[in-house]
């Protein structure tokens, strides 16, 4: 089954089989150098420009703005969840997130 | 590549949106199929239908639009029943109970907790009184601002009630243009005050004249591209063009068409005319228009009223907004009232009815600023009509700090907002009214709390700005507010500097507080605050902002996003009574 992947009002929600899965507006926890220099960044999700899916794990292109510093960036590829089964199995916000790498890879 | 959003226009959009509408309807919310639901919620916005947020599915935000923010005698208590009847939720908010209508800056009411089930009667019922949802929200022609008082008011150039509505009647339900590749928002400003507020619409007509084959015209000038939303504010641009009020309509056609054919529909984000006028340059824009979009030739720029000016603007004299009591030029008065944040109780809204029927013509007015006016107030039923006690709470005179208080929807319905916003307005005003003075001749300040970067309570265009954000307080991640100082509109419009980031909500107020006696201290004879900040680089006004916990107590400091609604007892997403069935009943869940 091939999943519906979207953003949707304006950016607010990744939608997932039109369901909306994953809301703007959550604090993100990511690790050193992801998005700034802060150990762990805590990142303000402002608005989803897009939306991807790398293997099983949706990655969002997303704005957000970091507590600490205040750097305000857009983030590539993070990682929301998983597909699993056509379910999507979200990840939570708090637990520490890296950003994947365009061909799969981790750092 | 288009977007989904444009395959799902191209597929079905506009007019023929009404009768799968009615489908649905009749068939229950559980008849749309799970898997085209985005479709059918982003095309239901064309008529007025927005999806509420996470936790409150199967249930509708309604916007009503009427031009210029006119509702004629009998359509504001038509409006006030339909809440009675529709709009009421399965949970109370503690500050204003459950049932309400919501007064917007673009002098549009919009209603809550709408179910699907009931929209064909309510649609019936509008359009019973010449009221209309039609493209209240969508990727079209947006609900026409304007001089709310035109026709009626002593400042009047121009009647811009009357362009306001023929571009109405002439760009609603138009298949032409009813397909745009965003939100396309207009104002008409017929006034030397500004109350149409030009400056922040995609496409502004202001009041001018010019001197045309030795004649004086009367008409308007235009600008393009104005918006407030996503970091990008932008004033609209003068296009250098004069139109009669005759040619209005064509150049307002033309101009929507240029948007129409040449705005972005690949990436929503770069869609707004703002970001085609960026690209272009208003010499292109206004080359294009007459190129491709009029036959007849454009006229340049003619003799604005700018200068005079003080709507919203801060350091002007003038009237700042509509509250109060002012002639018309029938003799009559109008009565501005203040509605704070936007929000009438559906028993208060009643009680203003009766009292608009009694005493006057029966028709309410509706104000950007979020407030309402009663027009045709004969002058001898003047203190009759305030002795009712519900002008004590929505009052011709209210506290400055409830008079310039502005808030958006907020976490309590938005998909968008980051922090709950107008139950926190309410207590903020409360608070500043009960603890802080203003100094000596300030007898207007404005604050605008808005939930996010969508602007929809436009901050950056008050004294002080406030935007939801969040922030980590004792290890734990809060609402919280940035606050930028000094924006307003008038002649020389100006966005607030965002001076100080990420306070957390509950020191806000005590922010506001030493500002003001900051302010006082150090401010130069009766320099206006706007006027104050513009003297002052960013750090200056940092340091005059000191956060600090007060005795204010705000009791939506969690993650009201989280919650499927801010205010129930239970309010955790797991306990969220939705979706639901027409007569209320949750809809179980397949898992």
């Amino acid at each position: 089954m091939s999943i519906a992947l979207r953003t949707l009002d304006d950016g607010a929600w990744i939608s997932i089989n039109d369901s909306r899965q994953v809301s703007v507006s959550d604090v993100w926890s990511l690790t050193t150098g992801a998005f700034c220099d802060c150990s762990p960044a805590y990142v303000l999700l402002e608005a989803f420009v897009d939306v991807d899916i790398d293997g099983s794990i949706v990655v969002a292109h997303a704005i957000g703005q970091c507590l600490e510093c205040g750097t305000r960036d857009s983030i590539e590829r993070l990682p929301v969840g998983r597909i699993v089964n056509d379910d999507f199995y979200p990840y939570d916000p708090e637990g520490v997130q890296w950003l994947v790498e365009p061909d799969g890879d981790r750092p | 590549m288009p977007t989904d959003v444009e395959h799902w226009k191209d597929e079905l959009y506009g007019t023929e949106i009404r009768a799968e509408i009615e489908r649905f309807a009749e068939e229950g919310w559980e008849s749309i199929p799970e898997d085209e639901r985005d479709a059918w919620f982003e095309r239901f916005k064309w008529f007025g239908l927005y999806h509420q947020r996470a936790g409150q599915e199967s249930y509708f935000m309604l916007r009503i639009g009427p031009p210029s923010g006119v509702l004629e005698p009998g359509q504001f208590r038509r409006i006030v029943e339909i809440a009675d009847e529709f709009s009421r939720g399965p949970a109370e908010n503690p500050e204003f109970g459950n049932g309400w209508l919501d007064v917007t800056t673009r002098q549009a009411i919009q209603l809550h907790w709408i179910r699907l089930e009931d929209v064909p009667e309510i649609f019936d019922r509008l359009e019973d009184v010449g009221l209309s949802t039609v493209q209240a929200c969508g990727d079209s022609w947006r609900n026409i601002v304007g001089c709310p008082v035109a026709g009626k008011d002593k400042h009047e150039h121009v009647d811009a009630g009357a362009l306001a509505t023929e571009l109405n009647e002439t760009f609603k339900q138009n298949e032409a243009h009813s397909n745009l590749p965003r939100k396309w928002k207009v104002s008409v400003t017929g006034c030397d005050e500004g109350c149409g507020q030009g400056d922040i619409n995609d496409l502004s007509f202001e009041p001018a004249e010019k001197e045309i084959d030795g004649e004086t015209v009367t008409g308007y000038n235009v600008r393009v591209g104005g918006g407030l939303s996503r970091n990008e504010p932008r004033f609209a641009r003068n296009i250098d063009v004069f139109t009669t009020p005759e040619q209005a309509v064509d150049v307002a056609g033309g101009l929507s068409a240029l948007f129409r054919d040449h705005g972005d529909r690949e990436n929503r984000y770069n869609a707004r005319m703002k970001f085609l006028v960026d690209e272009w340059g208003p010499e292109n824009v206004r080359e294009t228009l007459q190129a491709d979009y009029v036959d007849f030739e454009l006229e340049t720029a003619g003799d604005d009223l700018r200068e005079s000016y003080s709507y919203n603007a801060g350091d002007a004299d003038g009237k700042h907004d509509h509250v109060g009591i002012h002639e018309q030029v029938d003799g009559n008065v109008y009565v501005g009232l203040n509605v704070l944040v936007g929000r009438i109780g559906i028993d208060d809204a009643y009680e203003i009815a009766d009292a608009a029927e009694a005493y006057a013509s029966g028709e309410v007015r509706l104000t950007q600023r979020q407030n309402i006016i009663l027009t045709d107030v004969p002058e001898e039923n003047l203190d009759t009509l305030l002795a009712e006690p519900v002008f004590e709470e929505y009052s011709p005179d209210p506290h400055p700090f409830q008079r310039g208080s502005i808030a958006c929807t907020g976490t309590e319905f938005c998909s968008l907002s980051i922090v709950e916003t107008k139950n926190r307005q309410v207590r903020y005003a409360r608070w500043l009214k009960e603890n802080v003075d203003l100094p000596d001749g300030v007898e207007d300040f404005h604050i605008h709390l808005s939930g996010c970067t969508a602007s929809c309570a436009q901050p950056q265009i008050a004294d002080v700005s406030l935007r939801g954000m969040k922030t980590r307080k004792n290890g734990e991640p809060v609402e919280a507010l940035d606050i930028g100082l000094g924006g307003g509109l008038g002649e020389s419009p100006q966005f607030a500097s965002w001076v100080a980031e990420r306070i957390p909500a509950d020191e806000v107020p005590g922010a506001i507080a030493t500002l003001l006696e900051n302010f006082a201290a150090a401010r130069d004879g009766d320099e206006s605050f706007r006027e104050f900040v513009l003297e002052r680089d960013d750090d200056e006004l940092a340091d005059l902002i000191e956060p600090e916990e007060t005795d204010y107590d705000d009791p939506y400091m969690h993650n009201t996003k989280r919650t499927w609604y801010p205010y129930a007892e239970d309010d955790g997403l797991d306990a969220s009574p939705a979706p639901a069935r027409a007569d209320g009943t949750p809809i179980p869940s397949d898992d």
